[in-house]
């Protein structure tokens, strides 16, 4: 057990700078998910912590250990890959038992680590079959074991769960979750499936272009993105954003119109402004901010998807309601529960949810305070 | 395929059969002249049958003695054929492992000096390589009739090829559970490798058994000599009617170990060959 | 070149390249330095002593009628030797391809001749074509023909190319073969369905698809002609009758081991370095081509 603390990492591969200077403390026991997008340099950073990668600036520390120098071997983690690696010449029962069997373990004690990593994952009727003798998710549990048995301070998963289908993905999610509950290891988690990092994190990370754009519980991260960035990636679908110059509680756009938010931060100069799309609600006309014209709806069942395009004001501005004028033949998506009784075509009321909006500066792309 | 005449098939298997004996012909022929007595080669025509003095030719090729010491000369040719192929395998090994999986300065040179001697046949320098090997005192050595012609890139060029398809996180899970570079090589590279190392090593065996030029150059002693090249020795000229049905006999023994490794290890052989010259 | 560095080491990579690196260096790079400053060099008659001559032992080897007789010699022997094996190997693997049934078996009695050694099939062609005991000039006399390559320049470049040959169709049968079997089935039977005859499928489908496996082959088989045949003619014509088999290796090693003229012979090695240069090139630009790396 360990904490992780990674102070001011850089990464650069020439001239080329990859990370931009990572800060983050990981407390013992926690599960901490960095998401991004491809590209971002979420799997670099992991790589870093692992000593797979050397790292150019900053410092990692595990436990009270400075890991800058130290061979992977020697940092008492343990890493979990996305094509899983397993050794494809060696039996299940060998795959996790290599590293005990260079760490040179008593026979008897590599015996009871492999048998009670694969009881807990429901491996024991395979540890004399080759990884080549599985299915996906037998093989994705191989590799938990694998990481299991060495009994680390720190679990690394690089994308674990990308190679699986979508329902194996789901399960296989819970059992990760539930695994690292019990077994109490501080995790480091890769994704790029924002479902993935919402539903496994204790805190996310959430990467841009080398650079954490925001590290914060799930239900902060999506109840208040730090950056535009953050607002858009986290969420689906999407945020919708509308470009202007926020003045005096006003929002211009670039083509003269003005939008009157009920609510606005105190704040001057071009901004970008953001409802989620379950954040609109279908209102009747008369009780509209604006209307929009259905260009398609995905029923889902639990849910709708409407997408459409703002077909302009439908009703005369008041003081205090949400305006969206002047922004038609823009495409917004809204969400609602349940089933929905709209088709392709249709104009329907809309008004934005008391707390909807979001600011961010456009200089900047960070959020801008509520008023 | 579509296939609508049986008669187009027969033919094709007619045309088969007559090429495979157009192509086993020389081999036939060299038997049967293997197996019969000396007088009737000496007055042609050759049959066209094998005769009875089998036993009598073989045991003349293998223990007689008085032309040549075959069995000596197949024991040579076995040690320089495995020298030549467990040498390049071991070594070409080696050197791919370290040219992928390690960056060191100097490396972009090791891996052009090494791969120089992709395609330069040991008979074209074959003056000074001769010249050096007498001054290093290898004449009539196993070690003179092995090493100069381990010196290929072809083996190292395969396994750098091989090691490139091995997916990186292998040997990064192996890191993590603690293996050093060697551990890695021995315990997973290895193991994973033992089909191209089989097919290379069937393929290495057959070109090191039928080395002819350098043998000939470097064994003068005929204790040293290998078998294919020790026959040259054994053809009679050509207004001397000399042992023919020993010769034929002995050209059977040398033919027959190569020829047992192609049929026997036919998958490995056809990997091997189509492999090592990608 | 995708790279992939995954272990750190400063001494452990120059340690396991050294076995290689020292042999090639022994017996590669130092003969290779040899050849090319010999090739400047002229030994007194008594070989005690050894004088720089520059360009003299080239200017005297292109000025030698054997030599450039040698060089038409070498050309030919190489094209006949190509051309007879590969066109005998793709008829082979074409009727091998199209039968269903035993082409296992065909595979197999096809493929063996390729563990002869090229002496040892210069030695077998010898004994059926030997003058005086041979079968075939027994049956070329009935059919009155005096068949005697000992004494006869045409006869013997034929039977060196026929032996060489003969050695080198199993391994073009099967990359033929291989070849072959890599194209898809179904592109020959939409063929058929479009009213293709056999020829014509062949024609205008295999053999364009098979181009890289022919280029290749053309490749190696002008080197193993070039290279890989001295075991052939030195068991069955020692470069005679009268120079006219004396393919450039052979002379190398006529010239440097028989003739004792080290400066030329290490001239020639020196040209054929050369030539063996030009002809990695275009391998290597094949190889770029195809492997994919």
């Amino acid at each position: 057990m360990a904490a992780v603390s990674l102070h001011d990492v850089r990464k650069r591969y020439g001239k080329t700078d990859v990370i931009h200077g990572i800060d983050l403390d990981v407390s013992d026991g926690e599960l901490i998910v960095i998401v991004g997008p491809s590209g971002c340099g979420k799997s670099t950073l992991l790589r870093m912590v692992a000593g797979l990668e050397v790292v150019t600036d900053g410092e990692i520390r595990i436990g009270d250990r400075v890991v800058n120098r130290v061979e992977p071997k020697d940092r008492d983690i343990a890493m979990v890959f996305q094509t899983y690696a397993l050794y494809p010449h060696m039996s299940v029962f060998d795959n996790m038992a290599y590293g005990l069997k260079i760490a040179k373990l008593s026979k008897d004690e590599i015996q009871r680590r492999v048998d009670e990593a694969a009881r807990l994952l429901e491996l024991s009727g395979l540890l004399s079959r080759k990884p080549a003798a599985l299915s996906g998710g037998q093989r994705q549990r191989v590799a938990m074991g694998r990481a299991i048995v060495r009994q680390p301070s720190v679990f690394l998963f690089d994308e674990p769960l990308s190679n699986l289908d979508a329902l194996l993905r789901v399960q296989m999610r819970l059992e990760i979750k539930q695994l690292q509950r019990r077994l109490g290891i501080t995790s480091l988690y890769v994704t790029h499936d924002q479902v993935e990092a919402m539903t496994l994190a204790d805190r996310l990370v959430v990467m841009n272009a080398g650079v954490a754009e925001q590290i914060d519980s799930p239900m902060a991260v999506y109840a208040k993105p730090a950056t535009r960035f953050v607002a858009g990636f986290i969420g689906s679908p999407g945020m919708n954003f509308i470009e202007g110059e926020l003045h005096a509680g006003r929002l211009l756009l670039a083509n003269g119109d003005v939008i009157v938010p009920r609510e606005a931060p105190v704040h001057s100069g071009e901004v970008t402004a953001g409802v989620r799309p379950e954040n609109l609600a279908f209102v009747e006309p008369q009780a509209a901010d604006f209307s929009l014209q259905v260009v398609s709806v995905e029923s889902l069942g639990a849910e709708t998807l409407v997408h459409g395009v703002v077909a302009g004001r439908s009703m005369a501005s008041q003081e205090g309601s949400d305006v969206i004028a002047g922004v038609a033949g823009r495409s917004l998506a809204v969400r609602a529960a349940g089933t929905l009784d709209v088709t392709e075509g249709d104009t329907v009321g809309l008004q934005v949810a008391p707390g909807g909006w979001h600011w961010f500066d456009n200089t900047s792309g960070r959020r801008i305070p509520e008023a | 395929m579509v296939r609508n005449n049986s008669l187009a098939t027969v033919l094709t298997h007619v045309l088969l059969i007559i090429g495979i004996g157009i192509m086993c012909l020389p081999i036939w022929l060299t038997f049967v002249g293997s197996t019969v007595t000396r007088a009737e080669i000496v007055h042609p025509p050759l049959p066209l049958w094998p005769g009875d003095q089998f036993l009598t030719n073989y045991r003349e090729a293998l223990f007689g003695g008085r032309q040549a010491p075959v069995l000596q000369m197949l024991w040579n040719s076995a040690i320089m054929a495995f020298g030549i192929a467990v040498g390049k395998i071991a070594i070409s090994l080696l050197s791919a492992f370290a040219i992928v999986y390690f960056r060191f300065p100097g490396r972009q040179l090791v891996f052009w000096t090494i791969f120089m001697t992709l395609m330069l046949p040991v008979e074209v320098r074959i003056v000074p390589t001769y010249e050096i090997a007498v001054n290093l005192k290898l004449l009539n050595t196993y070690a003179g009739l092995i090493l100069p012609l381990i010196a290929s890139a072809t083996a190292t060029f395969l396994f750098r090829q091989f090691f490139m398809t091995v997916p990186s996180e292998l040997a990064e899970a192996a890191r993590i559970d603690g293996a050093g570079p060697m551990r890695f090589f021995k315990d997973i590279l290895l193991p994973l490798s033992r089909t191209n190392i089989a097919a290379l090593f069937v393929i290495l065996f057959i070109y090191g058994w039928n080395q002819y030029l350098w043998p000939l150059l470097i064994t003068t002693d005929q204790d040293m000599n290998t078998i294919v090249m020790g026959i040259k020795r054994m053809i009679p000229s050509a207004d001397d009617y000399g042992n023919w049905p020993v010769t034929m006999a002995t050209a059977i023994l040398a033919i027959l170990p190569p020829a047992l490794v192609v049929i026997f290890m036919q998958r490995l052989f056809v990997k091997g060959l189509i492999e090592s010259e990608k | 070149m995708a790279e992939r560095v995954v272990f750190r080491s400063v001494w452990l990579p120059w340690l396991l390249v050294a076995p290689q690196l020292i042999i090639t260096a022994v017996f590669f790079l130092w003969p290779a330095t040899e050849a090319i400053l010999q090739s400047t060099e002229l030994p007194d008659p008594f070989g005690l002593s050894t004088q720089f001559v520059g360009w003299d032992n080239f200017d005297y080897l292109f000025g030698d009628r054997y030599y450039r007789a040698s060089f038409l010699t070498t050309a030919i022997f190489s094209l006949s030797v190509t051309a007879l094996s590969m066109s005998m190997a793709l008829l082979l693997a074409v009727l091998a391809d199209s039968v269903v049934r035993g082409s296992g078996v065909y595979r197999t009695l096809l493929i063996w001749p390729y563990a002869v050694a090229p002496a040892i099939a210069g030695v077998m062609w010898l004994f059926m074509f030997q003058p005086s005991i041979g079968l075939f000039p027994y049956w070329l006399k009935v059919l009155g023909y005096e068949w005697n390559h000992v004494l006869n320049p045409g006869e013997a470049m034929s039977l060196v190319v026929i032996a060489s040959a003969w050695k080198q169709v199993s391994y073009n049968f099967l990359f033929f073969l291989a070849g072959m079997q890599a194209i898809p089935r179904s592109l020959l039977e939409a063929a058929a369905i479009d009213g293709a005859s056999p020829w014509h499928r062949f024609r205008t489908i295999v053999l364009p698809l098979l181009s890289p496996t022919t280029f290749f082959l053309l490749v190696i088989n002008v080197v193993y002609a070039f290279f890989e045949t001295f075991g052939v003619i030195h068991t069955i014509t020692a470069g005679g009758p009268g120079q006219s088999t004396m393919i450039m290796v052979y002379k190398v090693y006529a010239d440097g081991f028989v003739g004792q003229d080290l400066g030329s012979s290490a001239a020639q090695s020196v040209v054929l370095m050369l030539i063996v240069g030009v002809l990695t090139v275009v391998q290597f630009r094949f190889i770029e081509r195809r492997v994919h790396y």
